[in-house]
């Protein structure tokens, strides 16, 4: 076990005026998760500590949040590596762009509300019957990496001009639109690259590559969004 | 508390995948909602890893015979054979929906769906194991939790997010309403509707190694158990085989159905003397057994000698990155070993119950031994029990399970509620409910929810895991009475509206505490071992005395009653379990 600091940003809308700084001071193995230490404080010593969680090892995408400054899933980051082997501060706080509702908790409904408007899902109108369409592992392995994501806003919530442009769809709506328009099954590629061709499309990207360096499931990110951006400049002649 | 009042033909609670084909099924055909205590896709299907069977046989002849013998033989006999036959008929069909659906499945060279070995899952009735489980890397679950809920996306299914059902209100023996907790603003929300679906997911975090997540706490059973719904064959949970040491994190038995094989600290293949035909492709209760048996014989290893090794060292990398990717990076993460040069130690975890409401094969919940429906309540997936894996599911079942029964309860429930008109739902329904929620959060006692938690989970893995006998469960329901006397002096730090998961969780663990109960009472009156009970002191299946289900029901004492009722058998007879 090793002494460490949770500097966790709060704020509580029934009671607080704006956000404020606190720190807890506990023990944790260096091998825990950064969630066990936010069960750790919520459950030992602060039950008023919001946070959202559910699978706690990487796959449901609930606990995004700011960890030392940089968007990671709390439950897949050890203490080790966010505190030191010796103990230390690690400072917590929500993803940005999302409004905060409370302590670590944003509202999701405008990072959703863009996921749903890129038309996320295979449109096909052959009936093949009770037999499935064949795909080629090559073509299967072109949309493989889009497929990982968990939709736990880790990208969009580090991306600048989502900061400063909150109409933007933002990279993960990206990410699950190319999934589909590299998809050799999928027959609405164009509906889906004149959606992202808009002011709120594609062409906002600034290249930062702050979402592929955010996104937990190590999906290329930025690679994506520049693929869908090429397809819609050259395959639409 | 504000109280704000909906209403729907037909509601559906929980958004997994059982809840998400429901939805399919339901959206566009009735008026219906969605509830989920998360969202959609934060459901545990998410966490699936292996991959889901059916016998298409695209790489090597396979029928559907084959797989209801392996499921009825897998689940020990107490399978109902006609479900069973259900499931594994509507599998190959399910399949092709979900790739019509958009699901990258891995694909042959020749492009078809391409398909590896699993645990139990064998050729022509036991010769060796086949190529049955269609399978998406090693994250076949979340791809299919994202392709239904693309689905419902593409149809506007009406999601209510963060919402979570507390109580079901019945009125003159019939489905008349849900009531739930808004996490966002603490107000209630009382939905008036014409029948309700549970697809609320498992509850294995009674136990302390766990593969389950923090959600899991059986919030569907558990309300209905306390308005007199019975539970079946709650007894039976299954151990998965292949936790990692010491935190549950599931590593799929594809890992063995890639080549992975099981040692002890000398390095021997252990499981070639337990199974010598299919070795580490046997059932999960038989290798979490060998598991348990070559620790306590003092073959163990890791800190405590209390795990075995998973060896993938033998693998080609380049099979590992391609077939694995997720788990082996599990391991680097939480345990910091490559399993490319190093084996993983691993223990059992406590992973899914094959208990639970009790169906018929429509998803209608049936509450007696006659299969008598109750008006408008529906249930799909692991909180349900149909039964089609018995005392013990194979491996990639559940996520078969999920999607033919989900599709049919959400079919049924459509039939229903165009065939009634929408029931009364009297005033102050809710009036539980916020009973529950002011008792916890002005209560005066002293009593931590963490740790009472904590303490039934320990004492749940202590004496009611994969070794049992009389007297570990009688201990344990002492245990159960100090704990249940402890949380109704629960008190919660936060009394705030807004996000107050101090509160929710303490709802939940009143669930947990329930569901322990009948659990514990259902495995010590079954005096024998099958599947995945296995009783010290009562070490041999008893078909003679025990080829039946239990149904455990909590009287309006508090105290739990129970009775049976038989299997319904077919054309495969019981007979000794080898693999």
């Amino acid at each position: 076990m090793i002494d460490i600091e949770l500097k966790v940003k709060r704020f509580n809308p029934d009671c607080d005026e704006k956000p404020h700084w606190q720190t807890f001071a506990l023990q944790a193995e260096p091998t825990d998760r950064v969630l066990d230490a936010l069960h750790t404080v919520r459950w030992d010593q602060d039950g008023t500590l919001s946070f959202r969680r559910s699978c706690a090892h990487g796959v449901c995408g609930s606990d995004a949040m700011v960890i030392n400054g940089a968007n990671a899933l709390a439950c897949i980051v050890l203490v080790k590596d966010a505190a030191g082997n010796d103990g230390g501060t690690i400072t917590v706080e929500a993803i940005r762009g999302l409004p905060v509702i409370k302590d670590l908790v944003v509202d999701m409904e405008p990072f959703f509300a863009q996921y749903r408007s890129v038309m996320p899902y295979l449109v096909n109108t052959d009936d093949p019957g009770y037999t499935e369409r064949l795909q080629s592992p090559e073509d299967r392995a072109r949309y493989d990496d889009t497929t990982k994501c968990i939709l736990c806003a880790a990208c969009t919530t580090a991306c600048p001009v989502y900061w400063g442009n909150s109409e933007y769809v933002g990279p993960a709506a990206i990410v699950n639109a190319h999934r589909f328009v590299f998809d050799s099954r999928d027959e609405a590629g164009a509906e889906r690259l004149d959606l992202l061709n808009q002011r709120t499309g594609v062409w906002k990207c600034r290249t930062a590559f702050s979402c592929s360096e955010a996104c937990p499931r190590g999906i290329k990110v930025t690679q994506a969004i520049q693929e869908v951006k090429r397809k819609s400049l050259f395959d639409r002649i | 508390m504000k109280v704000h009042r909906h209403s729907y033909d037909a509601v559906i609670v929980g958004a997994g995948g059982a809840g998400l084909r429901a939805a399919i099924e339901a959206a566009g055909r009735c008026r219906t909602a969605v509830i989920t205590k998360l969202y959609p896709t934060r459901s545990h299907t998410g966490a699936a890893q292996g991959g889901m069977c059916a016998a298409l046989a695209n790489v090597e002849e396979d029928s559907w015979e084959w797989h209801l013998f392996d499921t009825i033989k897998g689940g020990d006999y107490l399978v109902d054979q006609p479900a069973a036959e259900i499931m594994c008929r509507e599998a190959i069909d399910a399949v092709i929906e979900l790739e019509h659906f958009g699901l990258p499945f891995n694909r042959t060279p020749e492009g078809k769906i391409d398909q590896r070995r699993f645990g139990g899952h064998t050729r022509n009735h036991g010769e060796a194991p086949v190529r049955r489980a269609c399978y998406s890397a090693d994250r076949t679950g979340h791809m299919i939790l994202q392709t239904l809920f693309q689905q419902c996306v593409a149809r506007g299914v009406n999601f209510f997010n963060e919402l979570h059902v507390l109580d079901v209100a019945f009125v003159d023996g019939r489905v008349s309403g849900v009531i739930a907790y808004d996490l966002a603003t603490g107000d209630l929300h009382v939905f008036n509707t014409k029948a309700v679906l549970f697809a609320t997911g498992g509850y294995g975090k009674m136990f302390k190694v766990s593969s389950n997540a923090h959600a899991l706490t059986g919030d569907g059973p558990g309300l209905l158990y306390r308005r007199g719904i019975p539970l079946q064959d709650m007894e039976f949970f299954q151990f998965h085989p292949t936790g990692i040491y010491k935190l549950g994190i599931l590593l799929s038995e594809a890992a063995r159905g890639e080549g992975g094989i099981l040692r002890n600290e000398s390095g021997e293949r252990f499981m070639e003397r337990y199974a010598p035909t299919v070795k580490d492709l046997a059932p999960r209760d038989m290798v979490s057994r060998a598991i348990q048996s070559e620790v306590l014989e003092g073959r163990g290893v890791g800190q405590e000698k209390d795990a075995v090794y998973l060896d993938l060292t033998h693998l080609p990398p380049e099979q590992i990155d391609a077939k694995l990717p997720d788990i082996t990076d599990f391991v680097r993460t939480y345990l910091g070993i490559e399993p490319k040069t190093e084996p993983i130690p691993i223990q059992p975890t406590a992973h899914y119950a094959m208990g639970g409401i009790p169906t018929n094969v429509d998803g209608e919940v049936v509450v007696d031994a006659d299969g008598t429906v109750f008006p408008g309540l529906y249930a799909a997936g692991e909180c349900a029990c149909v039964s089609v894996h018995g005392s013990n599911r194979l491996g990639t079942n559940s996520l078969l399970d999920i999607v033919v029964f989900g599709k049919r309860g959400g079919r049924a429930m459509v039939d229903f509620v165009r065939s009634i008109d929408l029931p009364a739902l009297p005033d102050g329904v809710e009036a539980d409910v916020r009973g529950r929620i002011e008792n916890l959060v002005s209560g005066a006692g002293g009593e931590k929810v963490a740790r009472i938690r904590a303490d039934l989970q320990a004492a749940m893995t202590e004496k009611a895991f994969v070794y049992r006998t009389e007297e570990t469960l009688s201990s344990m329901l002492a245990t159960l009475g100090d704990l249940v006397r402890r949380y109704a002096e629960v008190t919660v730090d936060d009394k705030g509206p807004t996000f107050n998961y101090d509160l929710t969780e303490a709802l939940e663990l009143g669930y947990l505490l329930d569901l322990s109960e009948a659990l514990v009472v259902s495995a010590r009156a079954r005096t024998e071992s099958r599947g995945a009970q296995f009783r010290t002191d009562h070490p041999l299946r008893d078909d003679a005395n025990w080829m039946r289900h239990t149904l455990a029901t909590r009287k309006g004492d508090g105290t739990v009653e129970l009775s049976y009722k038989p299997v319904v058998g077919g054309d495969y007879l019981p007979m000794e379990r080898k693999y």
